[in-house]
């Protein structure tokens, strides 16, 4: 299918109000409006404000290490045996993911808005961990707030925060996951809100937040088009991304959404597989519905309750998805679909041993996808995965996984 | 003239102020919510607030929270909760029931479905927490063509400008909420609700009920002084928690903090 979306079209999404279509927008406590107002007006001076944008630059150039490479995997190709695999390499990204690119951008915002306490949510520990780090640079005092159940499987990402001077809050509220840490988050703000810039880390919650962070974000998908350019002298013919909030996938489809011929997946966490209902799946498997400031496509049960959720990877494990998404998925612009627990564990595997690259759980199952999707391509095509992270923090569950006390 | 605006009306002309409780449906269970609503009307509540329990109670304290949580362990729907309205109005034609709660359940059930079967039930307004007038657009005409209040929330942050806009939309009555903070937490400052709800009165000719942070007779009297109602919620949900397994004794504690705040409110009066 392809669908074509003019310049025109897309420099109007969102709209004034924060819409994508029938998702996104601005559903939250009266306290926090304002503030929130407050932020879309400065973020939209601030986009073109060369000044912001040339510090933006630098710190991604200097802190960051960007550009990141886009790397063929050539013995992955071989073994696949359909198109050329290439891999963007956001997981050698200082901090490890491509979350810091967000929050650097929002650490600025914050500096420049005189707010001195920074607050996030984080499920994997990777976008902690990347807040807590500008943090530490920009003298902030940081609170991150991550579900019990998620700091006891990324036990390493709460220490790295810890040294980086941020305080951990364990939430005990609800599932203790990714959704939960979001709430409390979100009290937090509305009690402390004069003072307090609350860096989301993914492209999902109130407007402006799924616009500023998808901007922030875009840099992997302008990198990736200039570089596919010059290294083949074409557009890439396939995207890969996964999705929990999705945050990475925004940022490498969205400087691509206009060139109808690139086609788009976007790869969500079916868990333990979709049928049984134990997953975190809401654009396969979900309906649309209101959370976290957004509308959005939700995995809720008949009564409008938020759905439990099960990923083997704690940064997937969400029952919403950021709007954008949702509008992109009903246009049939980008694709979306899910690969289980035990396929992401696979692609883990592979791409460890063929490529020596260990992908982050997360990461894992935009690889196990893209591997099968390249399978079924020409040979003369090309299928860009994106290495949203490194691997480093999931080796205790693998090893758990696997039997294996380390 | 909604049920709402009648009693608010007369309590005015009374020169009194309205006492109105919060308590989330189907907590402890949901069998007693009906007789708990009974109960409050009897201490004196003017209107009922009735929670409807959500998953994930972004502005509310661990109080609330913990109301849900109980609550939607016995599966309490929507449908659910304006049933128990349903059930309370055959003895009670007075006392106006506004449902507060969450946007998603009645996404779910459908915007439409959910305002006919609310009228039909006898509710008297709507209050969602994470709806904000701009969000309302296609929502808040399918409740006020059903004569159902649409409620909305202003806060310290509301500005000027949105306050007169709020205003505009609502019905019944504004709810301001007394500080920055969720429900349940104890950093009410009662000059500077008093400041800013002379201020908002000044906007718009509509009562203005004070909730958050609102704990015993003194507080609600300190409030009720400078408006034109108190919400208590937190304080009455807690009571509820630690007197889950005896209905009676609950019945009981619910009364003893709650006639109390009714006769601080009617000695504002004299």
């Amino acid at each position: 299918m392809s669908v074509k979306l003019t310049e025109e079209m897309l420099s109007a999404l969102p709209d004034a109000r924060g819409h994508f279509g029938a998702y996104g927008g601005r559903f939250v406590s009266e306290t926090l409006m304002d503030s929130l107002m407050i932020l879309e007006k400065e973020y939209l001076q601030m986009k073109n404000d060369p000044e912001f944008q040339a510090k933006f630059d630098k710190d991604l150039a200097d802190y960051v290490g960007r550009p990141s490479p886009l790397y063929f995997a050539e013995r992955l190709t071989r073994e696949t045996g359909g198109a050329q695999i290439w891999l963007k390499r956001e997981d050698l990204n200082h901090t490890g993911a491509h979350k810091v690119n967000n929050t650097i951008g929002q650490a600025l915002l914050a500096s420049f808005l005189g707010k001195k306490r920074i607050i996030a949510e984080t499920g994997a520990g990777q976008h902690g961990v990347a807040t807590a780090t500008v943090c530490a640079r920009l003298g902030l005092e940081c609170h991150v707030f991550m579900g019990a159940e998620d700091v006891q499987r990324q036990s390493l990402n709460v220490y790295r925060m810890k040294l980086l001077g941020a305080q951990v809050h364990a939430v005990q509220s609800g599932t203790r996951t990714l959704k939960d840490a979001m709430n409390d988050a979100m009290r937090d703000w509305v009690s402390h809100v004069d003072d307090t810039f609350y860096i989301i880390g993914t492209v999902a919650g109130p407007h402006p937040y799924p616009l500023l962070v998808r901007d922030f974000q875009s840099v992997i998908g302008r990198e990736t088009r200039r570089q596919a350019l010059e290294k083949t002298g074409k557009l890439p013919d396939a995207l890969v991304a996964c999705v929990g909030g999705g945050s990475n996938a925004i940022g490498m489809f969205y400087p691509f959404l206009g060139d109808e011929n690139v086609e788009m997946y976007g790869v969500e966490a079916g868990g333990l597989g979709i049928e049984t209902g134990q997953h975190a799946a809401p654009l396969c498997a979900g309906r649309p519905g209101v959370l976290h400031g957004n509308r959005t496509y939700l995995m809720e049960d008949e009564n409008g309750q938020i759905a439990g959720t099960h990923s083997v990877s704690a940064g997937l494990d969400y029952p919403g998805v950021g709007p954008e998404h949702a509008w992109l998925k009903d246009i049939g612009r980008a694709n979306y679909v899910s690969v289980t627990d035990n396929e992401a564990l696979d692609g883990f595997r592979m791409l460890t041993r063929v490529e020596g690259i260990m992908p982050a759980l997360e990461t894992a199952h935009a690889v196990a996808y893209g591997v099968k999707k390249a399978a079924e391509m020409d040979k003369d095509q090309m299928l860009v995965i994106n290495i949203s992270g490194r691997g480093d923090k999931d080796i205790h569950t693998i090893a758990q996984l696997d039997g294996i006390e380390i | 003239m909604s049920r709402i605006e009648g009693v608010m009306k007369a309590l005015k002309e009374q020169n009194r102020k309205a006492l109105i409780p919060y308590i989330t449906a189907g907590d402890p269970h949901p069998d007693v919510t009906v007789d708990l609503m009974h109960t409050l009307v009897s201490a004196g509540a003017d209107i009922i607030e009735l929670g409807v329990p959500f998953s994930d109670p972004m502005a509310d304290g661990p109080v609330i929270q913990l109301a849900c949580e109980r609550s939607l362990k016995h599966g309490t729907s929507l449908r659910q909760v304006i049933g128990m309205v349903k059930e309370f109005r055959k003895q009670d034609d007075k006392t106006p029931v506004v449902l507060m709660g969450y946007l998603n359940p009645m996404e779910a059930m459908g915007y439409e479905t959910f305002a006919e079967a609310a009228a039909d039930s006898g509710v008297d307004g709507i209050l969602t927490v994470d709806l904000p007038p701009e969000e309302a657009d296609d929502v808040a005409p399918l409740f006020t063509s059903r004569n159902l209040d649409a409620i909305f929330l202003l806060a310290p942050t509301t500005i000027d400008e949105r306050i007169r806009a709020i205003a505009e939309h609502s019905s019944g009555y504004v709810y301001y909420v007394s500080f920055k903070g969720v429900t349940g937490a104890a950093k009410i400052n009662v000059d500077e609700v008093a400041a800013k709800v002379a201020h908002i009165h000044e906007m718009t000719a509509l009562p203005v009920g004070v909730g958050f942070g609102i704990r015993d007779a003194e507080t609600a009297a300190a409030v009720g002084r400078v408006s034109d109602g108190v919400i208590v919620g937190s304080v009455l949900v807690d009571t509820i928690a630690r007197n889950q397994a005896d209905t009676e004794e609950l019945k009981r504690a619910l009364t003893d903090l709650l006639h109390p705040m009714r006769e601080a409110l009617d000695s504002l009066a004299s």
